[in-house]
């Protein structure tokens, strides 16, 4: 059984009808990284402790307390903290941390014991690979390598859950989290031809997720359908105490959309989004965008019409600003977020070094990559006294504007549609050396970070060499079920989301 | 920006760069600070900055919790991955003479 290209839930089917065991499947999948570790997709494997796992999770199926996600395999991106696993967020500053507690994440998916009652039960496969503290949209920022793309080794597997991008399109991992601050997820999901779901801000917990930009990281899956990305969801997501920004009404069925009608009583299977308003922002097709991208995303938006959806334009016209207010409002977060790096309490320590000021001085040096530098120094310079007001604040009140112009487009419609990215995976080394070249890439995500509201990425074709090509659906607040609702509606008409990987074996 | 500034701010930071890195990260640095000009452009007179997200959405309350221990001691596992200790204690470089 080629459990690599099977959904997780048929997965869970096959688990509760005993037709595999949790052990069984992972063994299969640790077999695979061991067998394809040429993608870069994964940083941290312990096959011991992930066979515990699922020796644990095959106990709870027998004994009949298992979940719908008991006895999955599943791998976490690196900026996840994990007892057992070491945590580094792919960075040289945290090489061989070892963290004393589970994410809130990692806890709820997990297996349940007396701290964590309510685990999903699901297996850890080990911890993936992405961008330095999670600061690039191509993963070549991280201190162990970039992960490459299975759909073209010599291509980028986007960031910067690019590990976790990696990992599911190869087949290395049935599905894997990942968390998204500007993009991240949804990005790399369209890169590998992945579908990913950024929810809400505050519905996901953030304790145990190692910050970059506390106000804009939100974690979410990324899998092979919405339907899988739904299941996963409605486990991850929960009010937290620990995370003081957690929403209270967190908890959710994000899967109860899935197979109904837009409208309640539409009896028509042939049109199931009939009644559903689709937004085009004119500024997401502009000048910028690659002609086969624009093709697929237009293409996907005549199926939606077909299945009964009404194509509508809006305006989201601060689009391009989105830029320069992430670029300030991102580096100022995380300068302050890793001030806490300074190789006293964990972390790499300089070797040498004259006095307390020069070990930080050393130890942050030696242990950051040039791009966190970069980025530190950049968020140092903007909240300086003197360009507070000219630089951050000025981003802030622009964050509103852009925040105030989605809920004008929403008047006119219930979901927005767009593409995810400008163009498809770049080859590695292309955008590298220039930092405000990688920048522009992400001028149709940043927007949904600044504003907080949910966005999925969906597979809707590919380019002439066969790279895939992501759309992008954003919603409301608090629409994550109705946008899973929309994905998978147009997964049940549509089959780029089939299909694998051509690299991998 | 200048040179100095690229310095200064690597300093404020806690980084050290020598000359030469100073001088490879300026160019960058100026590149992403005309991007971030295009901002002076926009009128936001009257406006409040957004810090959260939630702002916009509701009232951001602040949750309190009883005031009583919830968390039991974990000491040789928070030490476990610090650089130097001692006798249960982070050891840095002296600082009091």
């Amino acid at each position: 059984m080629s459990w690599h290209n099977t959904s997780v839930a048929l997965m869970a089917k096959a688990l509760a009808a005993k037709e595999v065991s949790s052990k069984e499947l992972t063994q299969y999948f640790l077999d695979r990284i061991e067998s394809e570790k040429r993608w870069n997709a994964f940083i941290d494997v312990n096959a011991h402790l992930s066979l515990e796992q699922a020796n644990k999770a095959d106990s709870l199926i027998s004994n009949g307390k298992s979940g719908r996600l008991t006895g999955i395999p599943i791998a976490h991106k690196d900026v996840f903290v994990t007892r057992g696993w070491k945590t580094t967020a792919a960075s040289k500053i945290l090489a061989g941390y070892q963290s004393p507690f589970d994410a809130t994440v990692v806890a709820n998916l997990g297996i349940p014991d007396a701290n964590n009652p309510n685990g999903a039960g699901m297996v850890c496969l080990g911890k993936t690979n992405m961008d330095e503290f999670a600061m690039g949209s191509s993963n070549e920022n991280s201190a162990y390598g970039p992960a490459l793309n299975p759909w073209n080794a010599s291509c980028v597997a986007g960031g910067s859950s690019g590990g976790s991008a990696a990992a599911v399109a190869a087949g290395l991992a049935p599905i894997a989290t990942g968390t998204d601050t500007g993009g991240s997820i949804r990005q790399p999901a369209a890169f590998c031809g992945l579908t990913g779901i950024k929810p809400t801000y505050g519905r996901v917990s953030r304790y145990g997720m190692i910050a970059y930009a506390s106000s804009l990281d939100q974690a979410g899956p990324m899998g092979k359908t919405a339907e899988d990305c739904a299941l996963l969801l409605s486990a991850m997501s929960s009010h937290d105490p620990r995370d003081s920004t957690s929403l209270s009404d967190s908890g959710e069925d994000y899967d109860r959309y899935l197979n109904q009608a837009w409208q309640e009583g539409n009896a028509n299977p042939a049109k199931p989004l009939e009644g559903l308003r689709v937004g085009l922002p004119r500024e997401f097709f502009a000048d910028g965008l690659a002609a086969d991208v624009a093709k697929s995303v237009n293409e996907a938006a005549k199926l939606l019409e077909n299945l009964g959806a009404k194509l509508v334009e809006v305006r989201l016209p601060k689009t391009k600003l989105s830029i320069p207010v992430y670029y300030v409002l991102a580096p100022a977060e995380a300068s302050s977020n890793l001030s806490r790096f300074d190789g006293v309490r964990y972390g790499h320590r300089a070797s040498e070094y004259k006095d307390l000021g020069d070990m930080y001085q050393k130890s942050r040096t030696e242990g950051f990559g040039a791009e966190v530098r970069r980025r530190i120094m950049i968020g140092t310079y903007v909240l300086c006294h003197g360009y507070y007001d000219a630089y951050y604040l000025q981003a802030q009140k622009i964050r509103r504007i852009i925040a105030s112009d989605f809920q004008a487009a929403f008047k006119e419609c219930d979901v927005i549609l767009g593409p995810v990215a400008p163009d498809v995976a770049w080859r590695l080394g292309e955008k590298s050396k220039d930092p405000v070249q990688m920048y522009l890439e992400d001028i149709y995500t940043l927007s949904t970070n600044l504003a907080g509201l949910p966005a999925m990425s969906v597979p809707c074709g590919f380019n002439a060499s066969n790279l895939p090509i992501g759309m992008q659906l954003i919603g409301n607040y608090f629409s994550e079920a109705r946008l899973l609702q929309i994905a998978h509606q147009y997964q049940q008409a549509s089959d780029w989301h089939m299909r694998q990987a051509s690299e991998v074996a | 920006m200048k040179l100095d500034d690229v310095q200064r701010i690597a300093h404020l930071s806690r980084l050290e760069l020598s000359q030469k890195e100073a001088e490879a990260v300026l160019p960058q640095l100026q590149a992403v600070f005309s991007l971030v000009e295009e901002m002076q452009a926009v009128n936001t007179e009257g406006l409040e900055p957004l810090a959260h997200p939630i702002l916009f959405l509701r009232e951001l309350a602040q949750p309190l919790r009883v005031d009583q221990v919830s968390e039991h001691d974990q000491r040789a596992e928070n030490m476990q991955s610090a650089p130097a200790q001692q006798d249960g204690y982070f050891l840095v470089p002296k600082v009091i003479e």
